[in-house]
């Protein structure tokens, strides 16, 4: 049990290249928090020098309020779960979990106790005797993770330990993962570039971007309030839908229409005193058919547009609608790096100019008719395109 | 279905006929060697497969005279030595070539290949006027330096094949689970590297085992001639016999080290060890 503190950490390879900058982190101790961002933004990086695995270029990390820079990983005293599991191949499972204590020279009883112990809260106590090579990918899941509690270490990193998981076994082992975390109570860093894990997983989520760090809060917290652009359009799944805006008279001016913004979006602009182009985001969910509205109170909360359904998907719960807006898309070096991390730009598709709808499941949307559609004019996020602020962050 | 299962019946008689046709190939000359030295020698010219009268004889006689039985001594010293040697050296190169990143790596790799595609009969002449003058001509290292030469750029390609199968994170792993570079090479990575080792510990032990043009050209007299040289040097019970028997006899007793030596070891070179370590 510890609290790690990363005190303006950096990491700047030989070649120049800079990895982590400035991070600023306070992990409490026996939270459970997240790394999250696209492929190469460091967040690998970031654990392995807690680990201990690679050098600190500048900055101080702390575990438990000591300066640990120095230290080599053995005398961290933290365990971690590789991507790979990293199983030792010729050793039995028994003899994997028991290494750590081996090395620290526990006695035997002491060591049969804790790997019996182990093996029971992971289910694991009939494969004992089995070698890796002859588990399944979710036990030798489970064997890394035992590894790693067998010796209560002081915290846990994790990276990215359920991806090389089938789809189902991940959201069971994201359970279990969860549930072990809050019996153990251990303080647990955990890596993933998967932001459904890093929404439903920890305690607090640090996004970061190209060895920055974006934003840290709740996972709710960050979906309500991103900080910024990146943010806005990395949480949440289908994503937030960008449109390139203009700001008016207490107005909004989009392909969709024109927007009056609630008294509450409105303040909050002219407080950031928000340049006249803008970047609007308005998330899925906030979008209604309006056939399914009292008139009224569509008119009175939000904007209404009409468009042609492209496709519609039936997820039984709910309707998923996607429209093709008309006219310019939104461009952001954020939006850009977000296209490319989700492939998008490589499927032809041009980001932003397709909307993502979150409708009722009783609403009549067919394909290829026009559909009226509502949006809650007071859910309506809006961001600088030149520095990717939200100017509506309320945080 | 049915059409697929009587092509494949088909094909593995092929194949079960050409595996035949080749094994038969390579075993004929040495069943050949075989029956000779099991042959007396009034019946070596009988143009039978299989000897007619079956005689000790031969063995006998070649562990009869000290010229054979100090050569087989000289041949396994100077084989085991070498090979031992040149593992060890080439277990250390091959690990930093795997895993660090030095400048000239892509030269060392290089000049190595080289030297194992160097024409070794050119260097016999040099060699053997180097030896004479240093003194190391007729001695066990006069052969045991050119051969860890000349088998260290097998040892160093192999083990370091073998190292690079070796996942990095196992190393990390053990290192996160409190172990000393030691204890991590030690409990971790040796034991994984181990099958690479046996068979390198193989291809070089035959190498030097086998050779012939450095044993002859760097030895004058039995204090370190190799076996396969001093086969050259048998003669006949008389002057008008050829050792046929005798050289037979030796060539068999020479291969059965080799053979020990592979089934020994073949049970350590499970292929695939590391399966498991990684991935699910």
């Amino acid at each position: 049990m510890a609290e790690i503190v990363l005190d303006k950490v950096s990491k700047r390879y030989p070649d120049g290249a800079l990895a982590v900058s400035e991070a600023d982190i306070t992990i409490a101790d026996g939270e459970f928090i997240i790394l999250v961002g696209p492929s190469g933004c460091g967040k690998s990086t970031m654990l392995n020098m807690i680990a201990g695995l690679e050098d600190i270029s500048a900055g101080e990390l702390r575990i438990d309020g000591e300066r640990v820079n120095e230290k080599a990983p053995k005398d961290r005293d933290i365990a971690m779960v590789f991507q790979s599991y990293a199983l030792y191949p010729h050793m039995s499972v028994r003899e994997n979990m028991a290494f750590p204590l081996r090395l620290a020279k526990v006695d035997d009883a002491t060591v049969r106790r804790k790997v019996d112990e182990a093996a029971r809260i992971l289910d694991l106590t009939q494969h004992l005797d089995r070698k890796p090579a002859n588990l399944s990918g979710g036990q030798r899941q489970r064997v890394a993770m035992g590894r790693a509690i067998v010796r209560n270490p002081k915290a846990f990193l994790m990276d990215e330990p359920l991806s090389n998981l089938d789809a189902k076994l991940r959201v069971q082992m994201r359970t279990s993962v969860s549930k072990l975390q809050k019996q153990l109570a251990t303080t647990t860093v955990y890596v993933t570039h998967d932001q459904t894990e890093a929404m439903t997983l920890g305690d607090r989520v640090v996004v970061l971007r190209s060895g920055k760090v974006q934003q840290i809060g709740s996972p709710q917290f960050l979906y309500d309030n991103p900080a910024n652009l990146f943010v806005a359009g990395f949480i949440g799944s289908p994503s937030m839908n960008f449109l390139p805006g203009t700001l008016g008279e207490g107005e909004l001016m989009t392909a969709l229409g024109p927007v009056t913004l609630s008294d509450r979006v409105r303040r909050l602009v002219e407080a950031a005193g928000a340049p006249r182009e803008v970047i609007a985001g308005i998330r899925p969910e906030h979008f209604e058919d309006v056939a399914l509205m009292d008139a009224d109170h569509a008119a009175r909360s939000g904007s209404t547009f009409t468009a042609t359904v492209d496709v519609l998907e039936s997820m039984g719960s709910d309707k998923y609608a996607y429209f093709t807006v008309e006219g310019e898309t939104a461009a952001s070096a954020e939006l850009d790096e977000l296209a490319a991390d989700s492939g998008t730009a490589d499927t032809g598709a041009t980001p932003g100019s397709q909307l993502v709808t979150r409708l009722s499941v009783t609403s009549h949307a067919r394909e290829g008719e026009p559909l009226d559609v509502w949006f809650d004019a007071d859910k309506v996020q809006v961001f600088d395109p030149s520095t990717g602020r939200n100017l509506t962050y309320a945080g | 279905m049915a059409v697929i299962g009587g092509s494949t019946a088909g094909r593995k008689a092929r194949w079960t006929f050409v595996d035949l046709l080749i094994v038969a190939y390579a075993l004929i000359p040495v069943l050949w060697t075989v029956s000779l030295s099991f042959k007396t020698a009034a019946s070596q010219t009988d143009r039978n497969f299989f000897p007619s009268e079956w005689t000790w004889q031969n063995y006998k006689d070649i562990f009869a005279t000290n010229e054979f039985v100090r050569a087989l001594v000289n041949s396994i010293g100077i084989a085991l030595i070498s090979t031992v040697i040149a593992v060890v050296l080439g277990m250390m190169a091959a690990y930093a070539i795997a895993r660090l990143d030095f400048p000239g790596k892509r030269a060392l790799v290089g000049v190595s290949l080289l030297i194992a595609m160097f024409p070794q009969v050119s260097l016999v002449s040099p060699l053997f006027e180097m030896e004479r003058q240093l003194g190391l001509f007729d001695t066990w290292p006069g052969l045991i330096l050119p051969y860890i030469t000349f088998a260290l750029p097998l040892a160093i390609y192999t083990l370091s094949a073998f190292f690079r199968e070796i996942p990095w994170e196992l190393e990390k792993a053990a290192k996160m689970d409190g172990a000393t570079p030691a204890q991590a090479f030690r409990r971790v990575i040796a034991p994984l590297a181990a099958p690479g080792v046996f068979t390198t510990a193989i291809l070089v032990f035959i190498f030097c085992w086998n050779d012939f043009l450095f044993a002859i050209s760097l030895t004058s007299t039995e204090r370190s001639r190799t076996v396969p040289a001093a086969l050259s040097f048998f003669t006949g019970a008389s002057q008008f016999e050829a050792p046929t028997g005798s050289i037979s006899a030796a060539a068999v007793v020479i291969t059965i080290p080799i053979i020990v030596f592979v089934l020994f070891f073949q049970r350590r070179i499970v292929a695939g060890l590391t399966s498991g370590a990684v991935k699910g």
